[in-house]
């Protein structure tokens, strides 16, 4: 077992109450790795404080990285929430620390 | 083959200034574009415009004009700017006036106008099945303009073009339909410099910014960050690059990070002037930071605009206050529950207590030692002025009537701006720009 971060990098953005996050592997070999371990299944898992629907994954394989797609609560959108981070700029973070 | 070199001054309205002159002194650049809107960014400036007509722009517009304007001058480069926010007719009188100061005469400045769709807010109709907010609430609707108002005003011989709301990556479209003569159904090159605005336009988010993870991507120079600028090429093709000396760097994995940075689907990137496809996009490392982007694709531009719709969101209260040293949890724990009790009773909305320090970002880690401090924060939502002040009496009163050693209390009341989206027929919105000389 090791840490998501060890094998790749993460962005997180925001668009109303939705949030997306990438994931890029370091090694282009590694893509695969993060194609069979780091699902829909299992992000929706990690993120379920904060999401009110299972997650969406896109593949990009031409820049070895996935893009989930977290929809939050409607009052969780960047300018209604009352989180300290309310955008979800720090939800890249979490997503690194997924064991794989 | 034609190239034109375009440079990213702003990525945010306080943005750093520095890397921006450091462009327009240096960069060799025919355009530099800042962005400036945030979503909420136009709604507040049309509630400033309503109380003063000749306000309602970036409050930094004079700073960066004045910082800029004699080295653009000087070096023949034209700036675009969605500084305009809610007022971009009072935000070109404003530059005209400082370019006067300066004594840069002759200096054309426009603006675009025909974003506010206020007056046609019957016409409205819900983006992706969310509710329409209701009349009373509205405050202002903006909608998210295209490239083609400003492709005119750059035919027009504008050197300096200000827009309100106009959808970030057109600021840089414009400029690249309008120096190569691109036709604007030739979806695939609407793509590619759709692409390339999309990774210019949050500025350093694409040199380092937002990036660095010590140990694990590290990043030189922050302090001095220089901001991106791309060699575009009349097919579209594009050498990204930095003013040489300047901090961060350019590297795969920082040009992948902001490609899809607020992105959902990568093959679906919806803005006016074209459905852009980043999935077959490739980065190929020139030199050491020198970046060729290429290989994005377009499909057709969508029938509607999108608007933003800043609504009267009611008051949100938030109060914090912090425990440390040995119990500092348990104390903390002690006064979410005197503030649940206390505050069950004056109808706070969507009431949050959160652990700052332990579980106020991700929700409580299953195995994570307990902390040498904890800040204990509320905040809610209220209709009315004097519940929301209770909420802040409530939190101050721990000091003398909660667990022992509270300690900097802060607390703020203000008033909430939300944003909702919606859509708007195209053909209902006129985008129009007009020109002042210096």
């Amino acid at each position: 077992m090791m840490k998501l971060r060890t094998i790749a990098h993460a962005r997180a953005g925001d668009k109303g109450n939705l949030v997306n996050i990438s994931v890029f592997a370091y090694r282009d070999e590694d893509y695969a790795m993060l194609v069979e371990r780091v699902t829909e299944e299992r992000v929706s898992e990690l993120f379920r404080e904060h999401i009110t629907r299972p997650v969406t994954r896109y593949c990009v394989p031409n820049l070895c990285g996935l893009n989930f797609v977290l929809q939050r609560r409607p009052t969780d959108s960047v300018t209604r929430s009352l989180r300290l981070d309310a955008h979800g700029k720090s939800l890249s973070s979490l997503m690194l620390s997924m064991e794989i | 083959m034609k190239k034109i070199r375009i440079g990213a001054g702003a990525g945010f309205s306080g943005d750093r200034i520095e890397p921006a002159v450091e462009l327009a002194e240096k960069g060799h650049l025919d355009f530099l574009v800042f962005e400036c809107l945030a979503e909420r960014t136009i709604a507040l400036s049309q509630l400033r415009k309503r109380e003063d007509p000749n306000n309602g722009f970036d409050p930094l517009l004079g700073e960066r004009m004045r910082a800029v304007l004699p080295a653009c001058r000087r070096n023949g480069v034209r700036v675009i700017s969605n500084m305009g926010a809610g007022n971009p007719r009072a935000a070109a009188r404003e530059t005209i006036e400082i370019a006067r100061s300066l004594g840069l005469h002759g200096l054309r400045v426009a603006c675009i106008d025909g974003d506010d769709v206020l007056h046609l807010k019957d016409a409205f109709r819900p983006f992706d099945d969310q509710p329409l907010p209701g009349n009373t609430t509205i405050i202002s609707a903006n909608a998210y303009l295209g490239a083609d108002a400003l492709v005119q005003a750059l035919d027009g011989g504008a050197d300096v073009v200000l827009t309100g709301r106009v959808a970030d990556p057109s600021l840089f479209l414009g400029p690249l339909i309008h120096a190569f003569g691109w036709n604007t159904g030739s979806w695939d090159l609407m793509g590619q410099g759709t692409a390339l605005g999309h990774l210019l336009e949050c500025a350093g988010q694409l040199t380092g910014g937002y990036f660095a993870d010590p140990g694990y991507k590290d990043v030189p120079d922050l302090d001095r960050l220089g901001f991106p600028l791309a060699d575009v090429s009349e097919d579209g093709s594009a050498l990204l690059t930095k003013v040489d000396g300047s901090g961060g760097l350019i590297t795969l994995q920082t040009c992948r990070e902001q490609i899809l940075y607020e992105v959902m689907n990568p093959s679906s990137y919806i803005t006016p002037d074209v459905v852009a496809d980043f999935t077959g996009i490739r980065f190929e490392q020139q030199a050491p930071g020198a970046m060729r982007v290429i290989g994005a694709k377009g499909k057709p531009r969508p029938l509607d605009y999108k608007v933003s719709i800043g609504i009267d969101d009611g008051l949100i209260a938030e109060g914090q206050i912090s425990y440390a040293g040995p119990g500092a949890l348990a104390r903390a724990e002690l006064a979410r529950q005197i503030l649940e009790k206390r505050l069950a009773q004056i109808g706070a909305e969507d009431l949050r207590i959160d652990m700052i320090g332990l579980s106020s970002m991700h929700g409580t880690p299953a195995d994570w030692p307990a902390p040498y401090e904890v800040r204990l924060r509320t905040a809610a939502r209220f209709t009315r002025e004097i519940d929301a002040k209770r909420l802040t009496r409530e939190v101050e009163s721990l000091y003398l009537n909660g667990p022992a050693a509270g300690a900097g209390v802060t607390f703020a009341v203000r008033e909430n701006i939300a944003i909702v989206p919606a859509l708007i027929a195209r053909e209902l919105v006129r985008p129009t720009f007009s020109m002042e000389v210096a």
